[in-house]
C-alpha cells in the first residue's frame, strides 16, 4: 500500500458525497421552514448528525484504547484506531460546538447556553484536545500508546458522571435545552434528518479509514527503519 | 553451578534505537564478570536489561530464572543496580533514604546501621540531607543502599567513578565479600585496568552486542 | 499494597516537611489567588459572598495542579523513578501513597483557604458536616485524578504545560459538584447538597480504582 486510497475509500467517498449532496438539497430547498424557528430549523439536519458522529468517534477511541490496554488483546491496531478516531472525533466535536452555538445564538441571541449536552461536549473537546497533545509527545510508540490509552478510557468513563452533573446543573437553572426547542418533526423533515445521519456516518467512515491508513503507513516507515538501525548499530562495534 | 544470567540474541530498544542488537551472555552464580567496552557500546543497557528496567523485545533473556521477555518486573526485587544516577531523594537525610529503600524492599531496618558504618556514613553525616552532600558522598550512600539490600545479583555501572582511592578500595572489598558470600556481580567499566583484577572473567561489548570470546582474568591486568 | 502505600505516603510527606515547598510557595499562592479574586470582583461584598464557594474551589483546583506537579517533581531528580520501579513496591501502593500525600497537602491548603474566604469575603459558615464531608470527598477525587494524570505526564519534557490541560477539563465536574454542595450547605441555593456529594463520591471512586489498576502500566513506560 503506497497511498491511503483504494476501492473501498473511493466507494465510501462517493457514497458520502452523494448523500451529503442529497441531504443538502433536501434540507436547504425542499423541506419547509418551521413555524416557530423559521429557516433556523435547517440546523437540525446538521447538528444532531455531527454530534452523534462525534460521540461515536470518541466512543470508538475509548473502546479501542481499552482493547489495547487489555493484555490479551494488545495490538498496535487498536492504538492506531484509537488515535485515528480521536482525531476525527475532535473535528466533529468542534463542528458540534459551532453548530450548537450558532443555533443558540439565532434562537435566543446568546452565543453560548449552559445547556447540559453542549457543556458536556465542550468538556469532551478539551479532554480529547489533551489526548491529541499527548500523542505528539515523543518516546517509544509503545509507551506513548499506553499513556494515551489510559487517558482515553478514563475520559470516556467520565461521560456518565459529567452527564449527570451537567443535567442536574441544568435543572437547577431551568434553561432551555436545544433539543427541547425541537419542533415535532415528521414526514419529509424526519426522512431528511435520518438521511443526514447516514450522510455524516459515511463521511465519518471515510475519514476514519483514511486516517487509520496514515497511521499504518507511519508505523511501517518506523519498522523498516528498524532493521537498518540494527545493522548500523552492529557495524559501530566492528569499526572499533 | 546454576545460571544467573542467560542471554541469547537479545534485542532491546530505547524508542526506536536498538541499544542491544543481539547479545549473548552467560553468568553463573558466584561469578564476578566485567563488561568492558567504549562509551555507548551497550554495557549500561545490558545491566539495565538484567535489572528488568529495559525491555528485551527479541531473543532469549533469563535472569535468576525469570524470563525477562515475558515479565520484566518479577526479577527487580532480587537484583540491585548501582547506576549512573543515585536514585536518592535530595530533600531527605541519608538515614531516611536508607530506611525508605529498606522498607520498600521488605528488609529489616537494622541492616542500614551496618551498611552506613561500612561506608563511613555515621554520626552527623547520617542525619545530613542528601542535597548537601558531595557527589562522592552521594555515591557512597547509593552503595550503602545496595549493601544494605544485599540482593542476589549485583549490577554495578562504572562503580569506581567519582570515588577517591580509599573508597575505591573499600568498594573492591565489598565486591569481593559479596562474591564470597555467593552473590553474583556484574560490573561495567571502560577502565579495564582498574576493574580487571576484581573480576573472574571479562567480556567485551561493542555495537550493542558481545564480541569475541570471553577471557579469563585473574590478578593480571588485562590490556 | 497498603503497607507499600504507607511507605510512600511517609516518604512523600517527609520530603515535603523537609523542603517545605507547599507551605512556603503553594500556600501563599492560594491566598494570593483569593486576593486577586477580590480585585476582580471590585470588592463587591455581596457578590463575593455569593461566589465564595465557587471561588474557593477554583483556588483549590489550581493548587491541586501545583501539588501534583510537585509530587512528581521530587521523583524526577536523579533517577528516583527507576529506583521506584526497582524498589519492589507495589505500583498500586505507590499510587495510593502519592495520592494520599497530595490529598493531605490539599486538606491543609483548604483549611487555610477556608479561613481566607471567611476573612476576605466575609462568608459565614454553617452546616459544617456537609462542608467538611464535601471537602474530604472532593479532595480525594482531585488527588486521585491528579496523581493519575501526573504519572501520564511525568516523563515528558512538556509536562508543566501539559498537566493543567489534561487535569482541568477532567476535574471540572468536581468543581461543579463541590461548588453546588457548598452553596447548598451555606444556604445560598436550594439544591440538594447531598446529591452532589454522591456525584463527587462516584468521581473519587472511579479514579481511585482506575489509578490503582493502571498505575503499574503507566510507571513502566520509559
Amino acid at each position: 500500500m503506497t497511498g491511503t486510497s483504494d476501492r473501498t475509500t473511493r466507494l465510501l467517498g462517493s457514497a458520502a458525497l452523494v448523500t451529503v449532496a442529497v441531504t443538502a438539497w433536501l434540507g436547504l430547498s425542499v423541506t419547509p421552514p418551521d413555524v416557530v424557528q423559521g429557516q433556523l430549523v435547517r440546523l437540525i439536519y446538521v447538528h444532531p448528525a455531527v454530534a452523534l458522529a462525534c460521540y461515536v468517534a470518541f466512543g470508538l477511541s475509548a473502546l479501542a484504547s481499552l482493547a489495547y490496554l487489555w493484555p490479551r488483546t494488545r495490538s498496535r491496531r487498536w492504538d492506531r484506531l484509537a488515535a485515528a478516531s480521536a482525531e476525527v472525533g475532535v473535528v466533529f466535536c468542534g463542528l458540534t460546538l459551532v453548530t450548537g452555538s450558532i443555533w443558540g445564538r439565532a434562537s435566543w441571541g446568546v452565543w453560548w447556553t449552559w445547556d447540559a449536552r453542549l457543556t458536556l461536549t465542550a468538556l469532551l473537546f478539551a479532554v480529547f484536545a489533551g489526548y491529541l497533545a499527548l500523542r505528539r509527545t515523543g518516546g517509544s510508540p509503545d509507551a506513548r500508546a499506553k499513556r494515551c490509552a489510559v487517558v482515553a478510557v478514563v475520559a470516556a468513563l467520565l461521560v456518565p458522571v459529567d452527564h449527570e452533573a451537567t443535567t442536574w446543573w441544568q435543572t437547577l437553572h431551568q434553561g432551555d435545552t436545544l433539543l427541547r426547542a425541537n419542533p415535532l418533526i415528521h414526514g419529509l423533515q424526519l426522512w431528511t434528518m435520518l438521511l443526514s445521519f447516514v450522510a455524516v456516518g459515511l463521511l465519518l467512515a471515510w475519514l476514519l479509514l483514511h486516517r487509520y491508513r496514515v497511521e499504518v503507513l507511519e508505523d511501517r516507515f518506523e519498522e523498516e527503519g528498524m532493521a537498518i538501525a540494527i545493522a548500523e548499530r552492529r557495524a559501530e562495534g566492528a569499526l572499533r | 553451578m546454576d545460571e544467573v544470567i542467560r542471554f541469547r540474541a537479545a534485542v532491546a530498544l530505547v524508542g526506536q534505537f536498538p541499544v542491544l542488537a543481539g547479545v549473548d551472555l552467560d553468568v553463573n552464580r558466584g561469578e564476578v564478570v566485567l563488561l568492558r567496552g567504549a562509551n555507548g557500546a551497550g554495557k549500561t543497557s545490558i545491566l539495565r536489561a538484567c535489572a528488568g528496567l529495559l525491555r528485551v523485545v527479541a531473543g532469549e533473556a533469563r535472569v535468576l530464572g525469570c524470563d525477562l521477555t515475558a515479565d520484566q518486573r518479577a526479577v527487580r526485587r532480587r537484583v540491585g543496580l548501582l547506576g549512573h544516577s543515585t536514585g536518592l531523594y535530595d530533600e531527605m537525610t541519608v538515614e531516611d533514604n536508607l530506611a525508605f529503600s529498606l522498607r520498600a524492599a521488605g528488609r529489616p531496618r537494622e541492616a542500614s546501621g551496618g551498611a552506613l558504618e561500612l561506608l563511613g556514613l555515621t554520626g552527623r553525616l547520617a542525619r545530613t540531607r542528601v542535597a548537601s552532600l558531595s557527589a562522592g558522598q552521594r555515591r557512597r550512600v547509593a552503595i550503602a543502599v545496595l549493601v544494605a539490600r544485599d540482593p542476589e545479583l549485583w549490577l554495578l555501572d562504572e562503580p569506581h567513578a567519582g570515588l577517591d582511592a580509599d573508597n575505591r578500595d573499600l568498594l573492591d572489598g565489598l565486591v569481593r565479600a559479596a562474591a564470597d558470600r555467593g552473590r553474583t556481580v556484574v560490573l561495567a567499566s571502560h577502565e579495564a585496568e582498574r576493574a580487571g583484577p576484581l573480576a573472574h572473567r571479562a567480556v567485551t561489548v561493542a555495537g550493542g552486542a558481545v564480541t569475541g570470546a570471553p577471557q579469563a582474568v585473574g590478578v593480571q591486568v588485562v590490556a | 499494597m497498603w503497607r507499600d502505600a504507607l511507605t510512600v505516603v511517609g516518604k512523600d510527606l517527609r520530603v515535603e516537611i523537609s523542603s517545605r515547598v507547599t507551605t512556603t510557595q503553594v500556600a501563599p499562592y492560594a491566598v494570593l489567588v483569593l486576593i486577586l479574586f477580590g480585585f476582580a470582583f471590585d470588592q463587591n461584598h455581596s457578590l463575593l459572598d455569593q461566589a465564595a464557594p465557587g471561588l474557593f474551589w477554583v483556588a483549590v483546583l489550581l493548587c491541586s495542579v501545583l501539588a501534583v506537579q510537585r509530587s512528581y517533581a521530587i521523583e524526577s531528580a536523579d533517577g528516583t523513578r527507576d529506583a521506584l520501579r526497582l524498589s519492589g513496591l507495589d505500583p498500586a501502593g505507590i499510587f495510593l501513597g502519592k495520592a494520599a500525600a497530595v490529598a493531605a497537602q490539599l486538606v491543609a491548603l483548604e483549611a487555610l483557604l477556608g479561613a481566607g474566604v471567611v476573612i476576605l469575603f466575609g462568608t459565614r459558615l454553617h452546616d459544617p458536616a456537609l462542608l467538611i464531608l464535601t471537602a474530604v470527598v472532593a479532595t480525594t477525587g482531585l488527588a486521585a485524578s491528579g496523581t493519575v494524570y501526573g504519572m501520564v505526564a511525568s516523563g515528558l519534557r512538556v509536562r508543566e504545560t501539559l498537566l493543567p490541560l489534561l487535569v482541568l477539563p477532567v476535574v471540572a465536574p468536581v468543581l461543579l459538584g463541590a461548588t453546588q454542595a457548598w452553596m447548598a450547605a451555606l444556604g445560598l441555593s436550594h439544591a440538594d447538597g447531598w446529591r452532589w456529594l454522591s456525584l463527587l463520591g462516584s468521581f473519587a471512586a472511579i479514579y481511585l480504582a482506575l489509578g490503582a489498576v493502571w498505575f503499574s502500566t503507566l510507571l513502566e513506560e520509559t
